[in-house]
């Protein structure tokens, strides 16, 4: 089982619900990134998810656009992301999971990618832009590595793309909870917590819900069907107005059971 | 044949899938209507009647007398798609993938567009067919082709102006995606050149080869041989793609790609991925594509809104490395001249787009033998870039 997995695991075992929020690495400059993991640590989150900037992030909505920007012009990129991750990795003590597009590993060399993310002790890896069909390009170099491929899964696929994915993951399965980009909404289809519901019930690992997921309630409601929720607009929003106490307020919502 | 597809979707290493999870049963589905259309007579019954009374196919195969004799050598033919209704070839691809949208129960379309001229066709077609239709467009774009947004205006689509990036083709390819994933349920992305994830580039290319041909069977009647060389502009590739394709097997025809050097080569300041030859993933396929080394997009530059991409479409890939086809550049200065030289030579003002072929292929011409014979592909009419030429011509 890998080191991903059996935190969540740790944490649903215990009758609680995992919580991973999502920073923009490097906005606000790279030496926010040991600021914002370590209260974030500090303040009960299972994991971190981090973000990569790109200069071409088709998943992403116009929060994490706008963060991405912020963080290239500081200077924020794979290479100087893992190496300030990788410099104070002795006080991290939850898994971090790297979200970046596909180009970016590429450039760097995924051989050489794998290394510094081993060096920078990351657990998990978020390729957006690469579905399942394409994910050999990186399996091959992940293999015999304690880091965690997770997949994306859209509750609208047919049930048998469903069960493919949900059996080649690793980690967690990422449920995105709604047809769309990243960022934040108003509300969620009546029919999500019976897709969620099946979701669970052919998956053999943690589930999480994300995608437009933004307040206590959403959180809340979510928690009902899966083992947690990935939150990203509304903390890098957060981060970058400096709000956080309500980053505190969403990392506190109760289990609900 | 060398354009099969070994692994699915792929061009030797090129091409692939590489989209947002939520976009795979889409392509999926688009994939399966694609393939039941080429399957279907009625289907090709009614695109070739729309292409035939509609847009005006099929288009000449022009002999340019007085450009043959001013170079003085090629006999030099260009392929006249600047005559089809809307002013380039786009509108093939455009109306034969509306009517796989309508087989698919789609009822909006979504599209990019540089120059304008994809996104004129859409429009078009979307008005034609009564579908609803959003094009996206880089603002840098929109300024330099504030004709075309009028057009699609007054065809009823809307005009979303793209901020994002340089705000030109690949920024609003990216807004164009966004959309889709957003409202894949009840959209389809018409994406207008030989780009993107499977099945699009072959999609693409099908809609496109009528160009190729078409002008096989007219170079056959009119010379009885094929061309020694065929020339075409390539941005992200499709006007070049069906012209290239009927003849790909036929080695004794030399095919040429020409890539926009914008400002030259060395100022940085360009759109030839074939320059560069990096290799990377944009738009969902792997290609080789202009970024820097951090693997960050870079920002294509040309004169020419429809050169205006910072990659090249998989076959092209793969058919450079197959040293099928020959692939140079052509700068911003150089593409001025070929407008030019064919408005006043044969009374024909070329887009700025098929001006880097002209340019290219006037040099060519010059090396062949009066008994050789030169195709260039006319993708499109230069009505659209008269303001643009102008302040190029007089900025001087």
């Amino acid at each position: 089982m890998t080191t991903l997995q059996r935190a969540i695991e740790t944490v649903t075992t215990a009758n609680d619900k995992a919580f991973i929020p999502y920073i923009m690495a490097g906005d606000g400059g790279l030496d926010t990134i040991k600021q914002q993991i370590l209260f974030l640590q500090q303040h009960g989150a299972t994991a971190i998810e981090v973000g990569i900037p790109f200069s071409d992030p088709v998943a992403d909505g116009p929060t994490i656009q706008a963060a991405g920007l912020r963080a290239l012009e500081a200077g924020a990129n794979l290479r100087t992301i893992l190496a300030e991750i990788a410099s104070f990795k002795e006080e991290i003590h939850i898994p971090l999971v790297v979200m970046t597009y596909l180009n970016p590993i590429i450039r760097y060399g995924i051989e050489a990618f794998v290394e510094a993310a081993e060096a920078a002790n990351i657990k998990g890896l978020i390729v957006p832009d690469m579905p399942l069909e394409e994910a050999d390009m990186l399996t091959d170099a992940l293999a015999g590595h304690d880091i965690a491929l997770v997949q994306l899964i859209s509750l609208t696929s047919p049930t048998e793309r469903i069960e493919k994915l949900a059996a080649a993951a690793q980690g967690f399965i990422y449920a995105v909870t709604v047809n769309g980009i990243t960022g934040t909404r108003e509300g969620f289809d009546e029919a999500l917590h019976e897709h969620l519901s099946a979701l669970k019930s052919v998956a053999d690992i943690p589930v999480l819900a994300g995608f437009g997921i933004s307040t206590r309630e959403h959180v809340e409601a979510m928690n009902h069907s899966v083992d947690g929720v990935i939150v990203g607009s509304a903390i890098v929003k957060a981060f970058h107005e400096n709000r956080l106490a309500a980053i505190e307020a969403l990392l506190t919502v109760p289990a609900n059971q | 044949m060398m354009t099969t597809t070994e692994k699915k979707g792929r061009y030797g290493k090129f091409g692939g899938q590489f989209v947002p999870e939520t976009l795979m049963t889409a392509l999926q589905q688009l994939e399966q209507a694609f393939e039941e259309a080429k399957q279907d007579p009625a289907f090709h019954e009614e695109l070739n009647g729309y292409l035939k009374d509609y847009v005006g196919r099929e288009n000449p195969l022009y002999f340019a007398k007085r450009l043959t004799k001013k170079l003085g050598g090629a006999k030099i033919y260009l392929k006249r798609e600047d005559l089809n209704h809307t002013g380039a070839h786009k509108i093939n691809n455009a109306l034969a993938q509306a009517l796989l949208a309508i087989r698919m129960g789609k009822k909006k379309i979504v599209a990019e567009t540089g120059a304008g001229q994809h996104g004129v066709a859409t429009a078009t077609v979307c008005a034609l067919f009564d579908l609803e239709c959003i094009v996206f467009m880089g603002k840098e774009d929109v300024r330099r082709q504030a004709l075309n947004v009028f057009r699609m205006e007054l065809l009823g689509a809307t005009v979303v102006s793209v901020d994002q990036g340089s705000g030109t083709l690949k920024d609003a390819c990216n807004e164009a995606l966004r959309y889709w994933v957003s409202n894949v349920d009840d959209t389809h992305y018409i994406l207008g050149s030989a780009l993107g994830p499977h099945p699009f580039p072959a999609i693409v290319r099908d809609f496109q080869r009528i160009i190729g041909d078409e002008t096989r069977a007219q170079i056959l009647e009119k010379e009885q041989r094929l061309p020694d060389a065929i020339v075409a502009c390539v941005g992200g590739g499709s006007n070049a793609i069906g012209m290239f394709t009927p003849f790909v097997d036929d080695q004794e025809v030399k095919l040429y790609g020409v890539e926009a050097a914008g400002k030259g080569i060395q100022s940085g300041e360009h759109a030839a991925a074939f320059a560069d030859l990096k290799e990377g993933v944009l738009h969902g396929a792997y290609m080789y594509l202009l970024q820097d080394d951090n693997g960050f997009i870079q920002e294509a530059y040309s004169i020419s809104a429809g050169l205006d991409y910072p990659a090249v479409g998989p076959e092209h890939c793969y058919l450079h490395d197959a040293g099928r086809v020959t692939y140079e550049a052509v700068d911003d200065d150089q593409a001025l001249e070929g407008l030019q030289l064919l408005s006043r030579t044969e009374g024909i003002i070329p887009a700025l787009e098929s001006s880097h072929a002209i340019y290219y292929a006037a040099n060519l011409a010059k090396t062949m033998s009066p008994d050789d014979i030169l195709v260039i592909c006319l993708s499109g009419r230069g009505d659209k870039d008269v303001q643009t030429v102008q302040q190029a011509l007089e900025g001087k």
